[in-house]
């Protein structure tokens, strides 16, 4: 059976979803990371914590999902991707993998032993699940934009040449920051929703404030960097986009300074850098105004407008590599074969929409404001 | 060549992991189902007393599922960080079932699992009965999909080698998913994990019928346990894996390795009760045989032959020497794709290019292969014999076991209804309380045989497990071995110390959780009645 989708078009859609499955991660369980990193700053007494707790409590293991998801389709659509990125930041993977693990846990098991110190400990155990893979997966992000240190030999297997301390670079640390401030703001955005008026959801919105400042100002800074330090790569002649995945088939450069040129060519991609400064910005006004809606809104917008700048100033690469950049896989060259991206965009048309179905259903189920008697009176909550 | 200490290492990582996970695995699948049926009758009965059932079951439910979930993240990266080549190498046959057990499965189990732990008072009974059986339908989906996987690294069906890109594709998707590998291990894993659930609720039940402490639940809970476990331990022996032996060389190698079978016998073959394997004599001392079984077992028929591991050896031989063709193939493809002659030497022989990587063991380039060399790498190709041996009679036995003690049980519940004088029944619940390990001893018993006994494949017949590890070093791995070790170490301790907690506690809630305040919170736990 050939798929009565050509391979060409099949591979971008598959772009596509990567970037949606990204944005769906950074949209539902971004906040629960943001809410985790500031759990000890917006909730001093126990039955505050109980209350941001709370805020995620029954949505949190769907929305990790996204997470599980993106793991599984990048292995699906992106094998190459899948296998020649986590194990080159190998390192950095364990430390994500570390403070996810203990997240769950932290949820789960604080509430267990009403002792002080026991609830103390789980405390910074969320605070570390939340904060430390919101800063690794911007320094990933930072990273992949200069490029990565592997190299393929002829069987296409992957060579690395990096440490965990050369993955911390100007570029790179910056991101990181701008993905802490970007989820920070968005669980601040959350817990002002969810949480009943008082002294907690105040200080969520002035922490959410603090980190809209900060988004705004990182992503300028970012763009700055971009314009005068001069990253980027790019195809040389004509790649066969219905080619077999198979970088040695084509040629790749490093061209310092292309990653702007796609706005260039296509200036309605500015549209995303607009989006990821109108969203902090509304998010501000949002918590200034405490309309609490226009606030998630906007921290919505900026996560979608951020994540989406990195995916169009790259197009078509997708992970260059620094030392070797013949080796860098780009959306023409990474991909699986042909009838699998088919496959798997069947199953996705049929699975999506009963999932977001049931997750609406979740949420709508468990709508309403946690308050202080919830927390009291409650023998379900954490 | 390749670093065999890293290896050794990643290999050592995986199997640790995947242990440790599978912890936690069989009981989320055969409790959720348990819970199902519990709140099934308390829909169907109203009696308050079922709710409590429920309840207390599923608390305990909650503290095994989340660390079900935390090592579960771990096993979903660690093809991508440990075995990058694999990933590469069969990720768009591999990839599929895991992205579709996200989509299908895990977004189930853990969008209702939420409502489940927290839709008590927002959801109407059925509503909140439907959200149960959701995480139960999730779970187990989830072990269809992720088996579906693993059944193909066993028995890799429906793909094939593509020299432009230098990777398995798929070729028949349907044969991928309708493997019959892949079916035989779900039937098995999953009943295996409903036997395992169902004696963690009959033990505990036990120590609080020995104790005299919450009777009217705790004999609830056995009759369920009774039953299901009852039907569980049959099906995990009836429906046993055999069905798959016979598909390929290497599951053929499984099967004789398993059976110590090192010469292939006459049909039909008789099966070994006991032995000491020798893998330097390559035979078995003091054997002691029962005829005809094993061959009934494994082909279902007076006449089929069960291959012995000899003559596997001796055919892995000649398939090495045909994969060097291939292998040469596929190097000279690679220099010149227009290469007809190449190509047409690489059709006739690709189904074998997988044993001419066994050499790359012990030299770069297969192509300059001794026949001492072939003969070294056929060797290779049988996996450890005295441990498949001896696990394998270790899962088998406590199979027969079970299905003895649940029929005792399931006895005892319904028609002597806990009432018998000569102090067997409190023998058997003391017996009950002590045996909760032994399940989870023949899971881990069975999934080091499957998967030792897979050896020296990652994938069978295609790719060597050497070749599938990512260019890591050993200090890296070491890092996460250690790493995960320690924090997986920490977990285990506390959550057993929360389990043996909300076991003493009982069924009583509090209202705040753990809290401080601890006046009964729903007037339903009046109606527990003491006993
Ligand atoms: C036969 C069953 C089975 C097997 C062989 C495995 N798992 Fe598992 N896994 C489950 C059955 C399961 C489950 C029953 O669905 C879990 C366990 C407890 C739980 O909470 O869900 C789960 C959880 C779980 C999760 C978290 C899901 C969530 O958030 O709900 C992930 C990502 C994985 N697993 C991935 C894997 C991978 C990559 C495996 C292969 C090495 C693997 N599991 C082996
Ligand atoms: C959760 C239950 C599982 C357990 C307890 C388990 C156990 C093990 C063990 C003991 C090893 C080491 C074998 C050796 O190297 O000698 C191993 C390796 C491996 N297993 Fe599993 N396994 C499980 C499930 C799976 C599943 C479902 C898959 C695939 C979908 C899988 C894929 C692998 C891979 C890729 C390796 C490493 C390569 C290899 O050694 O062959 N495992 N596993
Ligand atoms: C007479 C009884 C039994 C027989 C004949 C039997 C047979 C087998 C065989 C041949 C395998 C290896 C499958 C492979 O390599 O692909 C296996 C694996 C396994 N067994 Fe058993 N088994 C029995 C009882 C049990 C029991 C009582 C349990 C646990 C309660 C159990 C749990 C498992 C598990 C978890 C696996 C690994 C998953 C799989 O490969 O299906 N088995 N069994």
């Amino acid at each position: 059976m050939v798929p009565p989708i050509d391979y060409e078009t099949l591979r971008v859609i598959w772009w596509l979803l990567m970037g949606v499955l990204l944005i769906g991660f950074a949209l539902t369980d971004g906040f629960d990371l943001g809410v985790a990193a500031l759990l000890p700053f917006v909730a001093k007494s126990d039955e505050e914590r109980r209350m941001v707790i709370n805020a995620v409590g029954a949505t949190w293991e769907g929305n990790q999902v996204w997470f599980i998801l993106g793991g599984g389709a990048i292995f699906a659509a992106w094998p190459f991707v899948y296998a020649v990125s986590f194990s080159g930041f190998y390192l950095a993977m364990f430390l994500v993998l570390a403070a996810l693990i203990l997240r769950p846990v932290g949820f789960k098991y604080r509430s267990k032993r009403p002792d002080a110190k026991w609830r103390a400990r789980w405390d910074w155990a969320l605070f570390v699940g939340g904060l430390v893979p919101a800063l690794v997966f911007g320094v990933a992000v930072g990273n992949v934009l200069t490029g990565v240190p592997f190299r393929l030999d002829s069987d296409l297997r992957a060579f690395y040449e990096g440490t965990l301390l050369g993955l911390f670079h100007p570029l790179s640390l910056l991101a990181g920051l701008l993905s802490v401030a970007m989820l920070v703001l968005h669980g601040a955005a959350w817990l002002a929703l969810k949480i009943e008026h008082g002294t907690v959801h105040d200080r969520a919105q002035r922490f959410g404030q603090i980190a809209a400042l900060a988004a705004i100002a990182l992503f300028a800074l970012g763009g700055v960097m971009m314009a005068t330090m001069g990253y980027g790569f790019r195809l040389e002649g004509a790649a066969d986009p219905a080619g077999p995945s198979n970088p040695h088939l084509m040629t790749m450069l490093a061209a310092p300074g292309a990653w702007l040129a796609n706005f260039s060519a296509h200036p309605w991609m500015l549209a995303a850098p607009l989006l990821g400064f109108a969203g902090p910005l509304l998010a501000l006004a949002g918590m200034r105004a405490r309309r609490e809606v226009m606030a998630f809104g906007g921290s919505s917008a900026a996560a979608a407008g951020i994540i989406g700048t990195v995916g169009l100033s790259m197009f078509p690469f997708i992970l260059p590599s620094s030392i070797d950049p013949a080796s860098s896989l780009t959306v023409w060259n990474a991909s699986s074969s042909h009838m699998t991206l088919f496959i798997m965009l069947l199953v996705t048309c049929v699975f999506l929409p009963i999932v977001l179905a049931y997750t609406a259903w979740a949420y709508k189920v468990m709508f309403g404001r946690v308050t202080l008697h919830d927390v009291r009176t409650n023998p379900d909550f954490y | 060549m390749v670093d065999m200490a890293v290896i050794e290492l990643s290999r050592l990582q995986f199997a640790l992991t995947a242990l440790y996970h599978f912890l936690f695995v069989p009981l989320t699948l055969g409790l959720s189902f348990m819970l199902v049926i519990m709140e099934s009758i308390y829909v169907m009965t109203d009696r308050p007393v079922w709710r409590v059932v429920t309840r207390f079951w599923g608390k305990l439910f909650a503290i095994n599922f989340v660390l079900g979930v935390a090592t579960g993240i771990t096993m979903e990266f660690e093809f991508g960080t440990n075995w990058s080549y694999f990933s590469h190498y069969v990720g768009d046959i591999f990839g599929a079932p895991l992205a579709i057990e996200g989509l299908m499965a895990f977004f189930l189990e853990a969008t209702f699992v939420g409502m489940m732990f927290f839709g008590w008072d927002r959801l109407s009974k059925r509503q909140h009965l439907f959200t149960t059986f959701m995480v139960a339908l999730g779970s187990n989906l989830s072990a269809l999909w992720i088996l579906v996987a693993n059944g193909w690294m066993q028995h890799p069906t429906g793909s094939h080698f593509n020299p432009d890109t230098m990777r398995m594709e798929v070729t028949d998707f349907g044969a991928v998913i309708f493997n019959p590998v892949a079916q035989a291990k779900f039937v098995h894993t999953v009943s295996a994990g409903y036997v395992c659930a169902s004696v963690f609720v009959l033990g505990v039940s036990s120590y609080y019928i020995l104790r005299g402490k919450w009777v009217a639940v705790a004999k609830r809970s056995f009759t369920v346990a009774a039953a299901f476990g009852l039907a569980s331990a049959l099906s995990v022996v009836v429906l046993g894996d055999e069905s798959g032996y016979t598909l390929t060389d290497n599951q053929r190698m499984k099967l004789a390795s398993l059976e110590a079978m090192w010469h292939t016998e006459p049909a039909p073959a008789g099966i070994a009760l006991f032995g000491i394997p020798s893998m330097e004599g390559r035979k078995t001392l003091y054997e002691v045989k029962v005829p005809y079984v094993l061959g009934l077992i494994s082909t279902r028929s007076l006449t089929g032959q069960v291959a012995g591991i000899d003559e596997l050896v001796v055919k892995a031989e000649t398939r090495i020497e045909s994969g060097i063709k291939a292998y040469d193939a596929v190097e000279r493809l690679k220099v010149n794709r227009g290469d007809m002659a190449a190509r047409a030497v690489f059709e006739e022989h690709k189904l074998d290019l997988g044993y001419a990587m066994l050499l790359k063991r012990f030299m770069p380039d297969p192509r300059k292969a001794t026949p001492a060399d072939i003969e070294k790498a056929a060797w290779t190709t049988v996996p450890n014999v005295p441990v498949m041996f001896w696990l394998f009679r270790a899962m088998a036995g406590l199979g027969f076991f079970f299905i003895a003690f649940f029929g005792a049980a399931f006895w005892m519940a319904t028609i002597r209804r806990f009432g018998c004088a000569n102090g067997f029944c409190r023998l058997f619940m003391r017996a009950a309380v002590w045996i909760i390990p032994l399940p989870w001893m023949a899971i881990e018993a069975g999934w080091v045989l499957a998967e030792i006994g897979r050896q020296p494949w990652a994938i069978d017949g295609v790719l060597p497990t050497f070749l599938g590890a990512s260019s890591l070093t050993v200090p890296q791995i070491w890092t996460t071995i250690i790493g995960f070790t320690a924090l997986y170490g920490t977990l285990a301790v506390i959550e057993v110390r929360l389990m043996l907690a909300a076991i003493a506690h009982g069924p009583i809630e509090d209202r705040a959780s753990g809290g401080t305040h601890s006046q009964p919170a729903h007037p339903a736990y009046a109606a527990v009645p003491a006993e």
